[in-house]
């Protein structure tokens, strides 16, 4: 089965593919250290530097990335789909909107 | 094959103790106007390289305190070898001068006014002339690792950046930590939304603050202009890539830091004063901050980058990595490290930090990077605010 997601670290919520990756296939996980950690089967295609779930996670879940959180999801999502825009959102960004309103 | 390790170093070394991989004669000018003076004896004298600029006049308080110490800083560079100083009056000469002349290397001052053009071209040709051939004299000498101070900066960044090499920065970093290198990276706005991260890795408490300080300071004064960094970041283009917030483009960032500790907080263009990795309050602009790196002493400089940013600076070679497929194939010209391999899994992390401290220690050794190559002499002042 070929590799095609890189994490950052081992337990990342997302990884990010190295190639076009399609809905079905079976793809390798490996560290950026080149430790094999995982096969994860994709609901979803996957576009070349996008991210994938590494596992379900539930609305309003810190998304975990680079071992920090990089927002919080919209949707829930499940293991092997495409993590973006549409299903997670910036913690900043609200908390700065927020702030404007209140000011 | 080999590695860095097997490859020796070697450098120049100056009067201060500390070890420059170039050996420029500078014709620095002081201000706007001398700029055609420079231009003159760099034209005139073989192996000379003219620093022209467009400031220097009229300036006042921090902006010009910052002016006089990024033209100071960058003769202090021992990437320079000697340097003459042209200005319009005597008195801002005499001061780069003296500046200057604190590390001990050969420097004159000329001023052009009760001169002219002419009279002080003349004058400092064979002052520049004479600094030639003192410079061509100079031998090579073996060097260590740790003599090397390198600086750092991410541009025109995509998902490979943060992917590969960012991180490989980082790795590279951290090895030079524990070597004892002298480490420079900062770009204030650029790490928004992993502040926090940053302040993690401060050594102290105190390194910290001053870092929050700054980084507030700057989203301050982006705010008052009316423009929020968090509404316009990511861009369109980093969403096509794959980066979903700003959190995420700011992780990927700073991950050329590695898990190195932060030891100190520096001003624009401010010297470290120890080993270790220093956090420098810079603009995000690539020339600039390159700019300021040099002028705090740095002597080479690695810069990633994923859609292709071109930069280079006249004194500080700039070496470029990067990791995304269609620039290296397309802009190979600007590339030194092609690190695409990391994310065909041909190598980890440790493979592509290797490939790079092999570039760099070819580097020292007086390979030219591309951007030498290709005249990128970029040099840009740092402006805080208008002049009187």
């Amino acid at each position: 089965m070929k590799k095609g997601i890189l994490l950052h670290e081992v337990n990342d919520d997302v990884g990010v593919t190295v190639m076009d990756l399609n809905a079905g296939e079976e793809i390798g996980v490996v560290t950026l250290e080149g430790k094999a950690v995982k096969y994860i089967k994709l609901v979803s295609i996957i576009p070349l530097g996008h991210k994938v779930a590494m596992r379900d996670l539930l609305i309003n879940q810190q998304v975990i990335e680079y071992g920090h959180p990089i927002g919080a999801t919209v949707a829930p999502i499940v293991a092997g789909e495409h993590v973006h825009v549409h299903n997670i959102k910036s913690l900043r960004w609200a908390a700065s909107k927020s702030k404007l309103f209140e000011t | 094959m080999s590695t860095y390790n097997d490859i020796p170093i070697t450098g120049y070394r100056r009067e201060n103790g500390r070890i420059g991989i170039r050996n420029h004669v500078l014709i620095l000018s002081v201000d706007d106007i001398s700029n055609a003076a420079v231009e003159g004896v760099a034209s005139l004298i073989r192996g000379t390289t003219a620093l022209p600029h467009p400031y220097g006049r009229l300036q006042f308080g921090a902006d010009l305190e910052l002016t006089f110490n990024t033209l100071i800083g960058t003769g202090c560079n021992p990437n320079v070898a000697a340097v003459v100083v042209i200005g319009i009056e005597p008195k801002w000469t005499d001061y780069i001068v003296k500046g200057i002349a604190e590390t001990g290397k050969p420097v004159a001052g000329f001023s052009i006014e009760r001169y002219g053009d002419l009279k002080t071209i003349e004058m400092a040709s064979r002052k520049a002339k004479e600094f030639v051939q003192y410079e061509t004299e100079l031998p090579r000498v073996p060097v260590k690792w740790e003599d090397i101070w390198v600086s750092t900066k991410c541009g025109e960044s995509d998902t490979t950046s943060g992917l590969a090499s960012n991180p490989t920065v980082g790795r590279v970093f951290e090895r030079l930590e524990k070597n004892g290198n002298t480490l420079i990276f900062g770009e204030t706005t650029e790490v928004t939304g992993a502040e926090d991260k940053i302040m993690e890795q401060c050594a102290t408490k105190e390194i910290a603050a001053q870092f929050k300080a700054a980084f507030d300071n700057y989203q301050e004064l982006v705010e008052s202009q009316g423009v929020s960094l968090l509404g316009t970041q990511p861009t369109e283009g980093n969403i096509r890539g794959g980066l979903s917030t700003i959190e995420e483009k700011a992780f990927g960032n700073v991950e050329k830091m590695g898990r190195c500790t932060i030891v100190s907080f520096l001003q624009p263009a401010e010297a470290p004063k120890g080993p270790g990795l220093h956090f420098m309050d810079s603009s995000s602009a690539a020339a600039e901050m390159v700019t300021l790196c040099c002028a705090a002493g740095a002597v080479l400089h690695l810069f990633t980058t994923g859609q292709g940013n071109i930069i280079g600076n006249k004194i500080e070679p700039v070496i470029k990595l990067s990791a995304n497929p269609l620039t290296v194939e397309t802009m190979s010209e600007h590339i030194d490290v092609d690190i695409t391999g990391l994310l065909r899994f041909d190598y980890n992390l440790d493979g592509a930090a290797d490939r790079t401290m092999e570039m760099m220690a070819h580097t020292i050794n007086g390979r030219l990077t591309n951007a030498e190559t290709l005249r990128h002499d970029e040099f840009v002042i740092t402006k805080l605010y208008r002049s009187a």
